[in-house]
């Protein structure tokens, strides 16, 4: 389960938002919807660790998590609306890369993992193939194999339709539901209404349940 | 021919010099530049200025004074008095190093933010997305850049005849002038030619190696 409380951030004068108060409980998923420019992105990377929040608190599963863009360890998977592959690895090598150098997993361990993770998600056959090689949507069950490797308590998705055709968004439909099925809560920041529609068991509205 | 295969084991022995400073020059500012491109992007003010004044200076002056300056200014100084060879050794692995480290450096620019973003959700501490995700990807970008100062430095050794040295352009001096002939100038041209081919060649195949991936 993941709480946000009392969440604020702002630019020197300015309040980008304050006092933001979410729960997303275990197996749920949660979008986060509103207009381009509005802060979305800046809550996901304060979610994820990337940026600092001005206040508030963000526990995951009982667990307190750093809020000041210091952040250690994979508690949050985070699927970027740019996916952020490494280019010089193969799918497989993405997936098996941060278990052994962060969990210390052993490699057979890690291509285990990997294995059983790309076939979960469709990509066995491309395990051997470097990103470039990949299509939008390939690409981007890469980077959610690559999150999920790390056993994170939740998963959070940027903007994961932006790029994506018609049939490519109704297949991370599919990913995102199947995932929930299997018991992992997501988190997914959007501005596409059907799409937040079609996965999302909550919808915060980000224009309109936030202070500003 | 006769007059060529004469010369040829003075130019040669003045080519093993040639190829010494180059490779050790080589092996020590490659090393040293990525060294000093990282602390051009430290966050301690001091480092970043001290390295900035460092690559001001030895871009900044010629490298044939740079020479003469370590040689027989650090001696006339009473600092440290250095045997030709390593004098010009450490000459050029200081200024050639300069030169890597900015190479180096718009090579670490252009690895895009989202690779250090996507390496730290995954937990990876700073140096090990330095180690495994940034700077191979950097390797990469900055190769053709490396291989074109690479050719120089094989050229710019010629300039160790200024304290005595006695490398392949020396060598070819010292024949022309006795003989009163050109024939080896020629004979030193072709073997610069020789060895940046070479370079050459190695360049284009780490280049080919490393095409695999976009």
């Amino acid at each position: 389960m993941l709480e946000i409380k009392n969440l604020a951030k702002s630019y020197d004068t300015r309040t980008i938002f304050k006092n933001m108060n979410l729960t997303v409980n275990d197996g749920e998923v949660l979008s986060i919807v509103g207009p381009s420019g509005i802060g979305k992105t800046t809550f996901l990377r304060i979610v994820a660790g990337l940026l600092p929040a001005n206040d508030g608190e963000m526990i995951l599963n009982g667990e307190a998590l750093d809020l000041t863009g210091d952040r250690t360890g994979a508690q949050v998977g985070v699927i970027f609306q740019d996916f952020n592959l490494f280019p010089q690895y193969t799918v497989k090598d993405n997936v098996m890369l941060a278990p052994q150098l962060v969990h210390h997993e052993t490699k057979a361990e890690a291509a285990e993992n990997a294995d059983r993770l790309l076939q979960d998600l469709g990509l066995t056959a491309q395990a051997d193939q470097y990103p470039f090689q990949l299509s939008g949507g390939q690409k981007q069950r890469v980077a959610i194999a690559r999150a999920l490797a790390m056993k994170p308590g939740i998963l959070a998705y940027d903007e994961p339709t932006s790029g994506l055709d018609a049939e490519s968004t109704e297949r991370v439909i599919a990913v995102i539901k199947q995932l929930q099925a299997q018991g992992v809560t997501q988190l997914v920041v959007t501005h596409d209404l059907p799409f937040a529609e079609a996965v999302a068991d909550k919808t915060f509205d980000f224009g309109t349940d936030v202070e500003r | 021919m006769e007059y060529m295969l004469q010369i040829m084991p003075s130019l040669l022995s003045g080519l093993k010099m040639t190829f010494g400073v180059f490779a050790l020059t080589l092996i020590g500012s490659v090393p040293l530049g990525i060294l000093v491109a990282l602390a051009l992007k430290s966050d301690i003010y001091l480092l970043r200025w001290v390295t900035n004044a460092y690559i001001w200076v030895m871009r900044g002056t010629p490298l044939l004074l740079q020479i003469v300056f370590v040689y027989y200014g650090l001696s006339l100084a009473h600092i440290v008095t250095l045997p030709r060879f390593e004098a010009a050794v450490v000459t050029f692995i200081l200024n050639y190093a300069a030169y890597f480290a900015e190479i180096f450096r718009g090579g670490l620019q252009s690895v895009p933010q989202g690779q250090y973003d996507g390496a730290k959700v995954l937990g990876l501490t700073r140096w090990q997305t330095m180690r495994k995700i940034v700077l191979p990807q950097v390797v990469k970008i900055v190769m053709p850049s490396v291989g074109n100062e690479v050719v120089t430095l094989v050229k710019d050794s010629s300039l160790v005849y200024v304290i005595g040295l006695g490398d392949l352009m020396r060598a070819g001096n010292i024949a022309a002038s006795r003989d009163v002939t050109l024939m080896p100038y020629l004979l030193v041209g072709l073997l610069y030619l020789l060895l940046t081919a070479l370079a050459t060649v190695i360049q284009r195949r780490v280049e080919t190696k490393m095409n695999y991936y976009r």
